[in-house]
């Protein structure tokens, strides 16, 4: 009689209720990191440390896909803009399609794979072989001494790799531009400064921090929703990555409709 | 990570612990999902003894560690520790309640990426303000008490299983805590490191005079370190007593349990 009347009954929405329980623990996860930067209780030596191992760990594979779209934007456009006489907007449509949309878009998704997954995975192993509850059962949060410096880390590395990854892409798209259709230094790099101005850069910027953030906080909340051995590990990183990547589009149309207006 | 909230807990009723208990765990219900891990479980811990809980493997013993620490929520019931209720506690307050526990965990959970000397003295550099030099003492001391003086700079991954346990006693005792959680303290090792980690449990037990919950299956090892023994049978503690009565209880699944005969009331 009491074990029948504390049985759960099913839930009517199961759908809409795990989307609303994932939905809300992620903005727990989310308010609770902030709780502990906002009052400086992290260690900063962690933070550069991880940070340093975000960087390092994307940058080969940034420097590729960022590299590859330069040139194949310069590609797509050169030789039909010199046919119609518009030569003068390759530089510009390179560096403005890069720094606004691409440049932060590309990296958040290539750093989701890497560094998300990275975290994820990490975090995951850490709850199988108990270390997470070894921290809570201490009376230590585990969201301040793990979750923390992460997501700064994320925070902090995003806009630093968007930077190297919109110069890899425009000076891409300059080389192509010139192998192409022979186009000078000066008219390129004329066209890039007169279509974009810093303002569009930093937008970029903004944009890699936010997108930084949606990677962190996803990846540590996979992370600690591990079950199982490593077959769950497994599942919850391509889950982090998988959401990351939704996560990122979702926020990036919303930034570009609220910052580019 | 995050553990359900006791919003939906029916009322139950509970009486305060007398003073000499440390912890008490009054008509706990746990479910994971719909499975009911325990139901109507009660335990009490007598304070500066050794309670051992013992039961068949999935009976929910370990779970009872992490009720005690607050590591999960029961769905009814109440637990108190010290006199304090730590059911409706926030995680927040829970935190605080933990810095007067330690936890040695079945499979040690040393910290991978720290060496024995970081991991032991992680509690040390979080929750005091003891100077370098003072807790190089403390953790050098405890070390050498365990007989681990000298690996305090070895990774875990670089120890046996029965030197991981070890490091995981060390870190769970290193600030002197009011109350241990030894959780499978011997199981997966030989006789012989079974035999060490039970003196070692004594050795803790006799420097500390801490409140101690074991769970434990080994019968010679429950018998050296306890004072007390709980049986926990379908969810629920079924028999407690002074170790010494223990054995000639007269319930045929105490008798069936503790002969390992395949025969009797235990399903299996």
């Amino acid at each position: 009689m009491r074990l029948a009347a504390l049985r759960p009954k099913p839930p009517s929405f199961p759908i809409t209720r795990r989307f609303f329980e994932y939905a809300g623990g992620l903005a727990l996860l989310f308010l609770d990191t902030m709780r502990y930067i906002f009052t400086l209780r992290f260690r900063p030596s962690e933070v550069v440390r991880q940070t340093y191992f975000l960087i390092v760990q994307s940058l080969p594979i940034i420097t590729l896909t960022s590299g590859f779209t330069g040139l194949v934007i310069s590609l797509e456009t050169a030789v039909q803009a010199v046919q119609f006489g518009f030569s003068g907007l390759i530089g510009g449509s390179v560096a403005y399609g890069t720094v606004r949309e691409l440049g932060p878009l590309l990296t958040g998704i290539v750093f989701a794979g890497r560094a998300g997954a990275a975290i994820t995975a990490q975090l995951g192993s850490m709850v199988v072989t108990e270390q997470i509850e070894a921290y809570q059962s201490m009376g230590t949060s585990p969201t301040r001494v793990l979750v923390v410096p992460r997501v700064l880390a994320c925070v902090i590395g995003m806009p630093m790799l968007t930077i190297f990854a919109d110069v890899v892409a425009v000076y891409g798209g300059y080389y192509m531009a010139w192998l192409r259709v022979h186009l000078s230094s000066y008219t390129y790099w004329h066209s890039a400064q007169n279509m974009i101005d810093f303002t569009d850069f930093e937008k970029g910027l903004l944009k890699a921090a936010v997108f930084g953030l949606i990677v962190g906080i996803v990846a540590a909340y996979e992370g600690f929703r591990t079950e199982g051995g490593a077959e769950g590990v497994g599942r919850v990183t391509t889950q982090a990555v998988v959401t990351s990547i939704i996560l990122i589009f979702a926020f990036n149309f919303a930034l570009s409709f609220v910052l580019f207006r | 990570m995050i553990s359900e909230p006791n919003t939906s807990a029916p009322e139950t009723p509970f009486k305060l612990p007398a003073e000499n208990i440390a912890i008490s765990m009054q008509h706990v219900d746990l479910l994971y999902g719909s499975k009911v891990v325990l139901s109507d479980c009660s335990i009490d811990c007598e304070r500066s003894k050794v309670t051992t809980i013992i039961g068949l493997s999935g009976a929910g013993k370990s779970t009872i560690l992490r009720l005690m620490n607050g590591l999960r929520r029961p769905n009814a019931g109440h637990i108190f520790v010290n006199g304090e209720d730590i059911t409706p506690k926030t995680e927040r307050e829970l935190i605080e309640v933990r810095k007067r526990m330690g936890f040695a965990f079945q499979a040690a959970a040393l910290f991978d990426s720290l060496t024995v000397f970081e991991n032991v003295s992680y509690p040390l550099y979080e929750h005091t303000k003891l100077s370098r030099k003072e807790i190089e003492k403390k953790v050098s001391d405890t070390l050498e008490s365990l007989g681990l003086s000298d690996v305090s700079d070895r990774l875990p991954a670089e120890l046996s299983g029965g030197m991981q346990k070890r490091v995981g006693f060390a870190r769970a005792i290193v600030n002197e805590p009011e109350i241990i959680f030894f959780d499978e303290p011997t199981t997966g090792l030989d006789p012989i490191m079974t035999n060490v980690i039970t003196d070692t449990i004594k050795t803790i037990q006799e420097r500390l005079r801490a409140t101690s919950v074991v769970v434990m299956h080994d019968m010679p090892s429950v018998y050296a370190i306890s004072d007390n023994i709980s049986m926990l049978f379908e969810g629920t503690v079924i028999a407690s007593g002074p170790a010494k009565d223990f054995r000639r209880s007269q319930n045929p699944i105490i008798q069936q349990f503790l002969q390992g005969s395949e025969i009797g009331p235990i399903p299996l």
